[in-house]
């Protein structure tokens, strides 16, 4: 396997991203958050947006979408938040408290039971 | 769409809803992908992020083309737990120049796995103090490579462990030992948070002590 992004030449990153990189401090993606797709992808959408459609039929997380697209993260949050501003996948965040004792034992459980 | 070349998908739920995350950080060889793999339900894939060399996530592409950037490669594995959670396992690299990859990365982790290879411990020394600056739980596993039998007072005093910090042994390559390592990490956070006061007061017994 080789390693993702390696060929990637910063050229062709910036057309995909139209010259931003931009995915700190203002977008909301979180490396576990949970995509998915609102549409199906159409003819003439950017192949990458037309792939993580596909990618996001079932919820799929933006690590996942980064390292089956090639991507380094930061590109394919900046993908992700213009389907998000278009309404084309809706975003399932990390819900916030970690420390929250409910969460961690349904973690639990779900460990024991592996 | 998913040609017969790619890998299946094991695609999640459409109920998933909740992400959460456990790191695994060590050195070297330690054992962290077999770790990952040991437990995931996916083959263990790997990603990439770009970082700027102060250590900011790229915020504009021109940074790359004018290669002030730097490239970090990470893997990381998956196990859905029940219908709406699912928990992601990261293999991170532990050495100093890294250290941004688990401040950007990670913020919002679980706690993290620090992987002791008891012929290298002084490779575990920097992420256990970025993990302690940080406040993420932990708890310390030391793979047996055939490395001298330390006992586990030795190898708490050669780390400078926190008492309440559990230490086990571990074999990465064993599905139920990797699984026991991740439970005793999770009762260790739940023990963490449950108490009102400082976490340290807590004394958690590990599960599995080093043999001595
Ligand atoms: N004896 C023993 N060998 C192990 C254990 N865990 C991993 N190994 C072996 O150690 C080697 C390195 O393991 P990896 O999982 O690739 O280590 P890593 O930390 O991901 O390595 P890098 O990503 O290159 O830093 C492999 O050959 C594993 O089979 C263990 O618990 N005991
Ligand atoms: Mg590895």
């Amino acid at each position: 396997m080789s390693r993702p992004g390696r060929d990637d030449s910063p050229d062709r990153l910036y057309t995909l991203t139209g010259g931003r990189a931009r995915s700190a401090p203002d977008n909301p993606f979180d490396l576990v958050t949970l995509v998915v797709a609102e549409c199906d992808p159409a003819t003439g959408m950017q192949s990458e947006h037309a792939a993580i459609l596909r990618l996001t039929e079932h919820p799929t997380a933006v690590v996942e979408l980064a390292a089956e697209l090639k991507l380094p993260v930061s590109i394919t949050k900046i993908l992700l938040s213009d389907l998000l501003a278009a309404g084309r996948v809706s975003a399932r965040h990390p819900r916030a408290v970690v420390s929250d004792p409910d969460v961690l034992e349904q973690v639990l459980v779900g460990l024991r039971n592996l | 769409m998913d040609s017969a070349t790619s890998d299946a998908r094991t695609p999640l739920g459409a109920a998933a809803d909740n992400g959460l995350k456990i790191v695994v950080v060590g050195g070297f060889g330690v054992g962290k992908t077999t770790l990952v793999r040991s437990v995931s339900e996916i083959r263990p894939l790997n990603t990439e992020e770009t970082m700027t060399k102060a250590g900011e996530a790229v915020d504009d592409i021109s940074e790359v083309r004018g290669k002030s950037a730097t490239t970090v490669a990470f893997d990381f594995g998956r196990i859905t737990l029940d219908a709406r959670n699912v928990l992601y396992l990261f293999g991170a690299p532990g050495q100093e120049r890294f250290w941004f990859l688990w401040d950007r990365l990670f913020s919002g982790t679980l706690g993290a796995v620090v992987l002791v290879d008891t012929r290298r411990i002084g490779d575990s020394w920097y992420a256990i103090d970025r993990l302690e600056h940080h406040g993420t739980p932990f708890v310390v596993a030391c793979n047996d490579f055939g490395g001298p039998a330390y006992t586990p007072r030795q190898i708490r005093e050669a780390l400078d462990l926190d008492p309440h910090v559990p230490l086990l042994d571990c074999d990465a390559r064993s599905r139920a030992s990797a699984k026991q390592v991740l439970i005793s990490l999770v009762e260790h956070v739940k023990g963490s948070y449950g108490t009102q006061g400082p976490a340290r007061l807590q004394v958690p017994v590990p599960h599995q002590e080093l043999a001595l």
